[in-house]
């Protein structure tokens, strides 16, 4: 089992490719080591949110993603 | 009351869903809708809208139950396309109906503000020299705040 990051609009960029599987579970820590440098930076900043299965984590420090699960990384939308 | 949200990968013609749209909702009293479109000036070849699919079609979701309780309609529908889009494609349209005109309208302008800032889309612009994302605007999160006070 792993857990799937998945990089929204401009971090897919940074990141060189929309998703990557990385070894779970996964904690704050644990995401940033997995990161290329450019992104983790980016999610270290207040812009940049993180979901959870779909769901917003309101406290990116607190992350805890188990097996199997899927982190989003969100930064700033301009939809519409 | 009947709410309406989809989120298409292909073109659409906002005309022929006003029809069936106006046709199912007999005694309304005011109907307002608003298309959005890829606009023809600049320099911009195409648009590319980004979507994340655990979040963003509940989001919208959200937002016309939301729209739909707030304004007291009596039918709301929200179309939205996400992938690449030539200028002239319709990207969007919120059609609202109500039994008077001014829910229906604020209902629009309403979605059409949380759409643009407040949902999860992530856009981009093929220019002459490749691929531009589009930073989040002031005047959208300025046109968002009307609703909060």
């Amino acid at each position: 089992m792993a857990v799937k990051l998945v990089f929204l609009g401009k971090l897919a960029d940074l990141a060189g490719g929309p998703e990557r599987d990385v070894a779970g579970p996964l904690d704050w820590d644990g995401l940033l080591a997995a990161l290329p440098p450019q992104v983790a930076a980016q999610v270290q900043g207040q812009k940049v949110k993180l979901a959870l299965d779909g769901a917003l984590v309101a406290d990116k420090a607190a992350l805890a993603a188990p097996d199997g699960s899927e982190i989003a990384l969100l930064p700033p939308v301009s939809g519409g | 009351m009947a709410i309406h949200v989809h989120l298409v990968d292909q073109p659409f013609n906002p005309g022929a869903l006003l029809g069936p749209f106006t046709n199912a909702h007999p005694g309304y009293g005011g109907l307002a809708s608003f298309i959005g479109a890829v606009r023809g000036d600049d320099d911009v070849r195409a648009l590319e809208l980004l979507h994340y699919e655990k979040m963003t079609r509940p989001g919208m979701e959200a937002l016309a139950e939301e729209a739909a309780h707030r304004f007291e309609l009596l039918g709301l529908l929200v179309m939205h396309r996400h992938g690449v889009m030539e200028p002239g494609e319709p990207i969007v349209m919120v059609a609202a109906c109500a039994q008077h005109r001014r829910g229906a309208i604020a209902a629009v302008d309403y979605c059409m503000d949380h759409l643009k800032s407040d949902s999860w889309f992530w856009k981009r612009e093929l220019r002459a020299d490749g691929w531009h994302w589009i930073e989040p605007r002031d005047q959208d999160h300025s046109d968002l705040a009307r609703w909060s006070k």
